[in-house]
């Protein structure tokens, strides 16, 4: 029976209230009893050697308890990375250390150099301007292709270049790539960069250190999308906590996006101090602090050739990126342009032969790690920009091109030649739908209409694939993870019949608190409203691993049907012990406990009382209580995949692009909550066009950051985009997941970059302009040059 | 140190603030209304919009001696005493008009500010008006439907 309020249900969000009345509860919004503040002081320079730093002054200023530097921290770890790759050549990846603050040298914009702990924010930030410090500007390297060269200014004068690694995948393909490349009818080539962003959720980060000297227990309220992952990382490799003895909280988090997965120096600093001085220590991050110790994302350059056959059909992809690292390796960073980029170059097509080389480079700049997609909006772009050159230069249709190319219905499941296991798709389906919802056919008369009207109307089409559900942990431990992938549950069904759910996944927007409900309101067949979500707090939360990479919905969901599995298993021992009936002949729909082929049942509320006052019980077989726990690893990734169509006008005479319509067709597989979904894809395709065309992390050669603040670095705004068509009516559920869902979090930011850029060269060259590509971000004044620069005008 | 006073929600306040403070952390650290949000240093991502003398105002813009004697109505002013949401709030939730829920104080207060000044505005309307409000999360389309249904709602 399909409930109102359970899967499929677009019910309203339970947090909602809170939020819209101003009781959302987020780490700046707490304030513990006692607490001091923090303040950063930060290299203003890209590189150089700290040649003396006093802080004797500042110490002495009003408010200030204690000063702290590089020396306070020799003795603890530094900020561990969590994924180790092996190169090409098999040897692992160079791995500098990451101090919580800087040790002799500083090594980009933003680096911590010491840290005023006072009364108030503004009498730590007062006496920072008194710490007396030197640095000794050294030549800097932000540019990838200048890092790699023969006696380039080394970031870490430990290691022997700037060079973290260079990785094949699969090395074992390299010389039968090259060689179908060398024989192919037809390569096209292109060399494309992608840009670098700042994830910039609209939470700055933040952070509280607390402290109790009488149990020697610490607390870290983070701005966080894993508090366990933070928790272990933290203990474990920088400060030497046992987990017993630190419970790190993640409340209310206003965005992530992949910024808040890492674990970050002011998390450390926090608890280190708290202890130190023993008060709590609080820290909040200024947007333009933000901007320069978020963990960035992005920043590829690339050249891809793509070889076709006579009649169009894909023989063989190669590409070589340079992934920029920035000065250090954040939590997860090496492995975003490998396994999340390599692994997905195979796209939604049938290509026999691939391979993927990454060469990964140290820098001057703020780290690079995840930001949502995390290496499949790379791989996306490339291959969706690529194939669309391929099918101008070869006069096939970019739909046609892609469905010549696409894995077959009946392919499934299709081992790509990049080492993953699509497991169910349905490519024509999704592209069907749209050219239906994005009114491909009328096309041509709305472009008619943009001409009389003076501007190129382009149409660009992408189709996009993704690994989510992240991940089998056997699967990326061999791949280097340091991290199992799994997530947890715990039923925790109350005397009464309500139920807590306890997740180690964590919700910073994606309505956690009402989507998971719907599940357990639909598999135990009780309403929605008798279902809490306890999320968010290592101390009342199974070990999880948090809430990125689509998986939350795939593997966080799959742990609490799980769970309720072994909650419904004993459920129905007691059920048989009250009705004195076989266990065998119990069955349980809509709440209640029937003994099959009789009318004979007992409601779930009556099995939840005996369970917790086991007066009439099987004391001897089973023991009180209802409350079940579940780990659930999942067997693969899940691969939602979509078809997306951008129109643009450009003004060919200021290069001004504007977004006239933009459909997507998601194949999510089940859909819990459809309102949700739709926010979802909504957002996704917010930062795609953000990224396409306004937004840019741009360092100059000194490692300054220019676009450093909301003023310099072009957010999309709500006139800068329209609103969109969007559909996930197909639906191929995921296969070896219970739900069969497969997470929809990340599609519109993976799908989205290609369609716009596609439809700005398809508007220019149909006005003549030989412009095959323009790098992104696509500013009236890059596409006005480009106008420009052509010999086709 | 100065002495100020205002009303706050329909409160009578009087405390003590340095020159330099902001109308925003007044809000937030003196009078522990934290659903004024501060989501950046240059006056540009509107998480922090309050209503002063019934005017829409970014509260990082402002110094709280400015609002000296002044009517200012903030995020937890909006709702019914009784936690009913108003007309606006309740547009939101019903057309899914927020996510993380960072930015959506000053949406609404920005919302309320553009109905005050034009009951039935259009798409386009909507999007400019908000031109000075971010949100990373919506991409907007569900809060310019939400503003739309509340402009409906409110007739």
């Amino acid at each position: 029976m399909p409930k109102d309020d359970g899967i499929g249900a677009a019910t309203t969000r339970r947090e909602d209230p809170r939020f819209l009345t101003g009781k959302g509860r987020y780490t700046d919004d707490i304030n513990v009893p006692g607490q001091a503040h923090a303040f950063f002081l930060r290299s203003q320079v890209a590189h150089g050697r700290i040649a003396s730093l006093d802080t004797t002054a500042a110490a002495a200023s009003d408010g200030v308890i204690r000063i702290f530097t590089g020396d306070d921290f020799a003795g603890v770890g530094g900020l561990p990375c969590g994924w180790q790759v092996t190169d090409r050549h098999g040897q692992p990846m160079q791995e500098p250390p990451h101090p919580v603050l800087a040790q002799g040298k500083v090594r980009h914009v933003g680096d911590p150099i010491a840290a005023v702990v006072a009364e108030t924010l503004d009498q730590a930030r007062d006496a920072a301007e008194r710490i007396d410090v030197d640095i000794e500007e050294l030549p800097t390297v932000t540019n990838m292709q200048s890092a790699l060269e023969d006696g380039a200014v080394r970031v870490h004068d430990d290691l022997e270049s700037n060079l973290c690694y260079d990785w094949g995948f699969i090395e074992d393909n390299r010389e039968a790539v090259n060689a179908a490349i060398a024989g192919a009818h037809h390569v096209t080539t292109l060399e494309l960069v992608n840009n670098r962003l700042v994830p910039n959720a609209m939470e700055p980060r933040a952070a509280i250190g607390d402290y109790n000297v009488a149990t020697d227990e610490h607390t870290l309220y983070t701005t966080s999308q894993n508090p366990h992952v933070i928790r272990l990382l933290m203990g474990a490799f920088v400060l030497g906590i046992p987990e017993h003895k630190l419970r790190v909280v993640a409340p209310d988090v206003g965005g992530g996006f992949g910024s808040k997965i890492y674990h970050y120096a002011e998390e450390a600093f926090c608890t280190f101090a708290a202890k130190a001085i023993n008060r709590a220590v609080k820290w909040t991050a200024d947007r333009s602090e933000a901007f320069i110790t978020d963990a960035h994302g992005r920043d590829h350059v690339t050249r891809i050739d793509l070889a076709l056959d006579e009649n169009g059909k894909f023989l063989a992809i190669r590409t070589d990126t340079l992934a920029n690292m920035g000065a250090y390796l954040s939590t997860f960073a090496p492995s975003i342009p490998t396994y999340l980029h390599g692994t997905l170059m195979a796209g939604n097509y049938a290509t026999p032969l691939i391979y993927v080389n990454v060469k990964a480079v140290f820098t001057n700049t703020v780290p690079v790690d995840a930001y949502r997609g995390a290496g499949r909006p790379e791989a996306t772009f490339q291959l969706e920009r690529v194939i669309d050159k391929a099918a101008r230069e070869l006069s096939i249709s970019p739909i046609e091109l892609r469905r010549r190319n696409f894995i077959g219905k009946d392919q499934f499941p299709y081992a790509t030649p990049v080492a993953v296991e699509y497991d169910t798709g349905d490519y024509h389906a999704t592209m069907d739908k749209l050219e239906e919802i994005a009114d491909i056919a009328g096309f041509s008369g709305r472009r008619a209409e943009s001409a009389a009207n003076g501007k190129l109307r382009g149409l660009g089409i992408s189709h996009y694939i993704e690994a989510c559900g992240i991940a089998p942990s056997a699967l990326v431990g061999a791949l280097g993870a340091r991290a199992g992938l799994y997530e947890s549950a715990t039923v925790r069904v109350n005397a009464t019949g309500s139920v807590s759910v306890l997740t180690g996944s964590h919700s910073h927007g994606q309505g956690h608190e009402t989507t998971f409900p719907q599940v357990v309101a639909d598999l135990l067949g009780i309403d929605a409203e008798q279902v809490a979500i306890v999320h968010g707090d290592t101390a009342t939360t199974p070990m999880g691993m948090g809430t990125y990479g689509s998986r939350s919905i795939a593997v966080g969901g799959t742990a609490i049907v799980k769970a309720l599995e072994k909650v419904i298993a004993k459920a129905k021992k007691i059920a048989a012990h009250l009705m004195e009936a076989s266990e065998a002949d119990v069955t349980f729909a809509d709440g209640a406990f029937t003994i099959a082929g009789t009318d004979r049942s007992v409601a779930w509320g009556d099995v939840c009382l005996a369970a917790y006052v086991p007066h009439n019980y099987p004391i001897e077989e089973l023991e009180p209580g209802l409350e079940e726990t579940a780990f659930y690893d999942p067997a693969n990734f899940t691969f939602p995949a979509g078809a997306y169509a951008c129109e643009v006008e450009v003004d060919p005479a200021t290069g001004e692009v504007e977004i006239c319509a933009f459909a997507a067709a998601d194949d999510f597989g089940n859909i819990i909550n459809p309102m949700i979904v739709d926010g979802q894809v909504h957002g996704g395709l917010a930062q795609g066009i953000g990224q396409a065309l306004m937004e840019h992390a741009v360092y100059d050669e000194h490692g300054q950051l220019l676009s450093g603040n909301f003023m310099d670095y072009t957010m999309p705004r709500a006139d800068d985009l329209p609103s969109f068509v969007i559909d996930h009516s197909c639906q191929t559920p995921c296969t070896h997941n219970p739900l069969g869902v497969k997470g929809c979090g990340e599609a519109g930011a993976i799908g989205s970059p290609p369609a716009v850029v596609n439809a700005v060269i398809d508007a220019l060259q149909s006005g003549g302009h030989d412009v095959d590509h323009i790098d992104m971000p696509l500013t009236s004044c890059r596409v006005w040059t480009a106008i420009n620069a052509d010999t086709g005008s | 140190m100065i002495e100020i006073s205002m009303e706050v929600n329909g409160r009578e306040v009087t405390d003590q603030v340095e020159g330099r403070t902001l109308l925003v952390h007044f809000l937030r650290d003196q009078l522990g209304l934290t659903g004024t949000h501060v989501g950046c240093d240059t006056s540009q991502c509107g998480a922090c919009v309050v209503h002063v003398d019934g005017r829409a105002v970014k509260a990082c813009a402002v110094f709280a001696a400015e609002a000296d004697g002044r009517q200012v109505t903030t995020i937890e002013g909006m709702a019914g005493d009784d936690g009913s949401l108003g007309v606006i709030q309740q547009a939101f939730q019903d057309h899914h008009g927020l996510q993380c829920g960072f930015c959506t104080p000053g949406m609404v207060m920005s919302a309320a500010d553009l109905l005050r000044q034009n009951s039935n505005p259009d798409e386009d309307e909507i999007r400019e008006y908000l031109e000075g409000n971010l949100c990373r999360c919506t991409g907007y389309h569900n809060i310019v439907k939400s503003i739309r249904a509340a402009a409906a709602a409110m007739g």
